[in-house]
């Protein structure tokens, strides 16, 4: 077990130097200039554009300016933007929270909703249930994200006044961040009130973000329930005269879920993506608006450093995922 | 222990909040999130909403909903004959916000205007590059270096600007939002911490409001100074909502989020006008969009081709179709709302005949020109790849065939200043400061050329007129300089004026006395909400 680890570990440090290169690589092949963005309609003078330059560090060469980079990334200075001034690390650390926050919920909701709506339609193969439930997925699976929940926003916060528009609390509701997790804050705080408020802003954002991971949770969990339900020890089970139920729950769920594990970790990549368009459109002071906005600014800094943040996060969450389903099946670590 | 101590002091703060419930807040959906809280190096609009607006004052203001310049924290000054020394007087008793994290000893004096000037100028200042990769762009955009020798404390309460030659526009610089004054004594102070970097996040002003608390990409909040020069304002609370989607903002005012927000997309401004509960104010915005044509180029080169062009291109049709009638044709560079625009200058014609006999006077025939086109939506152009459409229509009924270029934003205006650019090019401005040697010589000056000059155009009699319009202080004569300017841009038609726009501001119906600042900066000074 600790040598598949080890193995999986080591696979780690070529990758992350790839993503440090494509992350530096990506930004700069951007057409535009983080200099000429913020001059604007200005513009800027010649010499002065030299001095900016000098300044940033732009005027080196490019290999050089990346083991600049990496030189200042391994001692864990991950750099500072260019807009705001403040250490890329800081800002990141103060944002992740409401990102992981929304991304728990928004896989709670997919995988609630989602497991059981798997089973059912499986077990009901070719009912009106499965018909419905799988056409609903794929439309989940192919729904433009900004316009799905800009409907949500038209539909049920001001057509029917359901839930709030868009930000994170209620403004009244102002507390300093302890552990940056607005509904555990709300609780450590003992503020009941806004506790039900965090949860209420988070219905649409998690329901929009949660969408996609639902329908490719659905979907998975079904077709790894057909699988398991034509097997032969499931074909005996029943024929000792075991309820159906107890079948379905005790001897082929288990065996099912093993791929839908994986399929859930997987979601988290794609979670992240889908933050950037979520957080956008629901105000949500996250990681993806914060890149989003970066973007737009040309600030190389934090674009770069935010990728590699990003990417090392989800190479762990994908190491953990991996050595979980050694965990679950020991056929996994001989290989 | 330290997270006990936080959960008191924060029950603390909660009790704070409840026990306020009578307190009148206001709540503003801004566009973007501030970079800091610094107005000198700030460059966007929305930085200085958050910052110089709310909780600085400069020594002189523009005028509420105009571009006149009004006593600040000067109450007076007085310009020397020959234009190079202004002396300010200011006004006593003038305090500073007492925060958690500074209290200040003494009111406003000389010492904090010098500082806020000269840590934006003096290498040795220790503010000059108290954060990492800081520039000072509008002190630099302005020419400020060019014209401030130096700045002298005449006593206490007296401060001497000293120029190296006559700068007419000086006194609208100085109401400018970089040009806001800042405290020494907290500078100081956070300098003998070692900690200068907090100057940017943990403000400290003279303004109408003091800053409580920041929650980074998701509100701002302050609270009515009591101690404002001012007065107290009327409202207690101010809370910016940051708010990027300008169509989730206009969803957020429509539910109650928000009392006021700014830049409705053009779509949703009839919805928004249409709601009972909304009011939707506009005003005529400080811009201009305009197509350059390259001068130094074949054939723009000959004004005749220049103004056969121009004269092809129907701007009312451009006004209705792109602008959604929320503009108006612009005859001049400068707004009409600006002193010194002259209403003289004779419109535009449209007239595709005469702009063809024209055309064939000047013996240009199967003309083939680049049309550039801005790849983003600007307030001076809200698309300008559809103009260009127009345009490009409007030319082919005269037999000229235009290609449309276009390239990312930065990009586009870099290869516009080359002065080998092929082509008519599109672009715009917004006013910085009302003055119009703001529009004149920052985008037709000779030295503007390769910086924000697209024609590349250095006429010495309008160079002349500019320039001396910069150098006399008397409104009236600069009025006449200006006009001479605007009847020789008309004749050598540098560029063709397309439109000014119209700026929106949708509020709900209880916010009272909001006023619209031409310059787009947005104030809550004044502002009051119903019960």
């Amino acid at each position: 077990m600790l040598s598949y680890i080890l193995r999986k570990l080591a696979l780690i440090v070529p990758t992350f130097i790839g993503i440090s290169i494509c992350a530096f690589a990506f930004v700069r092949l951007l057409p535009g200039d983080p200099i000429l963005a913020m001059a604007g309609e200005h513009g800027v003078t010649p010499e002065r554009y030299e001095i900016l330059r000098e300044q940033f560090g732009f005027n080196v060469p490019i290999w050089q300016q990346y083991f600049n980079y990496l030189g200042q990334v391994l001692t864990g200075d991950f750099g500072t933007s260019i807009a705001t001034k403040r250490p890329v690390l800081t800002e990141f650390l103060t944002l992740f929270p409401a990102t992981v926050e929304l991304s728990f919920f928004a896989l709670v909701f997919a995988i609630v909703l989602g497991i059981p709506a798997g089973i059912f339609a499986a077990v009901k193969r070719g009912s009106w249930f499965d018909q419905i439930t799988m056409g609903v997925a794929l439309t989940g699976y192919s729904m433009p994200i900004f316009w799905w929940g800009l409907l949500l926003i038209i539909f049920f916060s001001n057509g029917l006044g359901w839930t709030p528009v868009s930000g994170r609390i209620a403004l009244n509701f102002f507390f300093r961040p302890i552990t940056g997790f607005m509904t555990i804050d709300s609780l450590l705080y003992g503020n009941w009130a806004a506790f039900v408020s965090s949860l209420r802003y988070l219905i649409l954002p998690s329901i929009v973000l949660g969408t996609i991971p639902l329908a490719v949770i659905a979907r998975q969990t079904r077709s790894a329930m057909l699988e398991v339900l034509g097997e032969d020890y499931v074909r005996t089970a029943r024929a000792k005269g075991l309820s159906a139920l107890r079948v379905v729950n005790v001897h082929a769920l288990r065996n099912a879920l093993i791929p839908v594990v994986t399929t859930i970790g997987l979601q988290v990549g794609l979670l992240v993506a889908g933050a950037i368009l979520t957080e956008t459109i629901f105000s949500w002071p996250g990681i993806g608006k914060w890149m989003i906005d970066s973007i737009f600014r040309r600030d190389y800094a934090v674009v770069q450093s935010g990728l590699l943040l990003i990417a090392l996060i989800v190479m762990v969450v994908n190491l953990i995922v991996d050595v979980l389903y050694a965990v679950i099946n020991p056929r996994i670590r001989v290989q | 222990m330290t997270l006990m101590k936080s959960l008191l002091a924060a029950s603390a703060l909660i009790a704070l909040t409840a026990g306020a419930a009578q307190a009148k807040t206001l709540v503003y959906c801004s566009e973007a999130s501030p970079s800091h809280f610094d107005p000198g190096p700030q460059t966007g609009g929305n930085d200085f909403d958050s910052s110089s607006q709310t909780m600085y004052n400069r020594l002189v203001q523009f005028t509420p909903g105009s571009t006149a310049v009004e006593p600040a924290l000067a109450e007076s000054w007085d310009i020397s004959e020959d234009g190079k020394e202004y002396t300010f007087h200011l006004r006593p008793g003038v305090k500073f916000h007492t925060q958690p994290y500074f209290t200040p000893t003494r009111d406003l004096n000389a010492d904090d205007v010098i500082f806020s000037f000269e840590r934006q100028y003096k290498e040795d200042n220790p503010y000059f590059a108290y954060l990492p990769n800081l520039s000072w762009d509008y002190y630099q955009g302005m020419d400020m270096p060019r014209y401030v020798t130096s700045i002298e404390k005449v006593d206490d309460r007296t401060v001497k600007f000293i120029l190296s030659e006559p700068n007419a526009p000086m006194l609208a610089n100085l109401a400018m939002d970089f040009a806001s004054i800042v405290s020494k004594e907290y500078a100081d102070q956070l300098q003998a911490a070692g900690t200068p970097e907090l100057f940017s996040t943990q403000p400290v002003g003279t303004g109408p409001f003091q800053f409580v608390d920041y929650q980074l990409d998701s509100a701002i909040r302050y609270a009515a100074f009591p101690d404002y020069w001012g007065g107290k304002q009327p409202i207690d609370d101010l809370i910016f909502a940051i708010t990027t989607d300008a169509t989730v903002r206009a969803q957020r005012l429509l539910a109650g989020e928000c009392d006021i927000m700014p830049y409705p997309a053009p779509a949703d401004i009839a919805t928004l006008q249409a709601n009972e509960n909304l009011t939707v104010i506009e005003q005529e915005g400080l811009n201009i969009g305009y197509m350059s044509y390259n001068v130094t180029e074949a054939p723009f080169d000959n004004v005749d081709v220049r103004k056969a062009l121009s004269m092809a291109v129907d701007k009312q049709a451009i006004i209705d179709a792109v602008y959604e009638g929320q503009g108006q044709v612009a005859k001049n560079l400068i707004p009409p709302t600006m002193w010194s625009y002259d209403d003289a200058i004779p419109a535009d014609t449209y007239d595709p005949e005469a702009a063809k006999a024209l055309l064939e006077e000047a013996g240009v025939s199967g003309l083939t020109v680049d049309l550039w086109a801005p790849p983003v939506s600007r307030p001076y152009m809200p698309n300008g790849q559809r103009v260009a459409e127009m345009i490009q229509a409007d030319w082919a009924a005269i037999g000229v065939t235009a290609n449309i270029v276009t390239y990312e934003w930065t990009e586009y205006r870099e290869r516009g200043k080359e002065p080998d650019r092929s082509g008519p090019f599109l672009i715009g401005w917004t006013g910085d400061n009302g003055d119009p040697d703001n529009f004149f010589a920052t985008l037709f000056s000779c030295s503007a050329i390769g910086v924000s000059n697209y024609s590349s155009w250095c006429n010495d009699d309008f160079e002349a007129a500019i320039q001396s319009a910069k150098t006399v202080s008397d409104e009236a004569e600069r009025t006449a300089l200006y006009t001479t300017a605007q009847e020789i841009f008309k004749a050598e038609e540098p560029a063709l004026n397309i439109a000014h726009s119209k700026v929106f501001m949708p509020m709900n119906k209880r916010v009272q006395n909001f006023v619209l600042s031409p310059l787009g900066t947005h104030s809550f000074v004044g502002v009051d909400v119903a019960e």
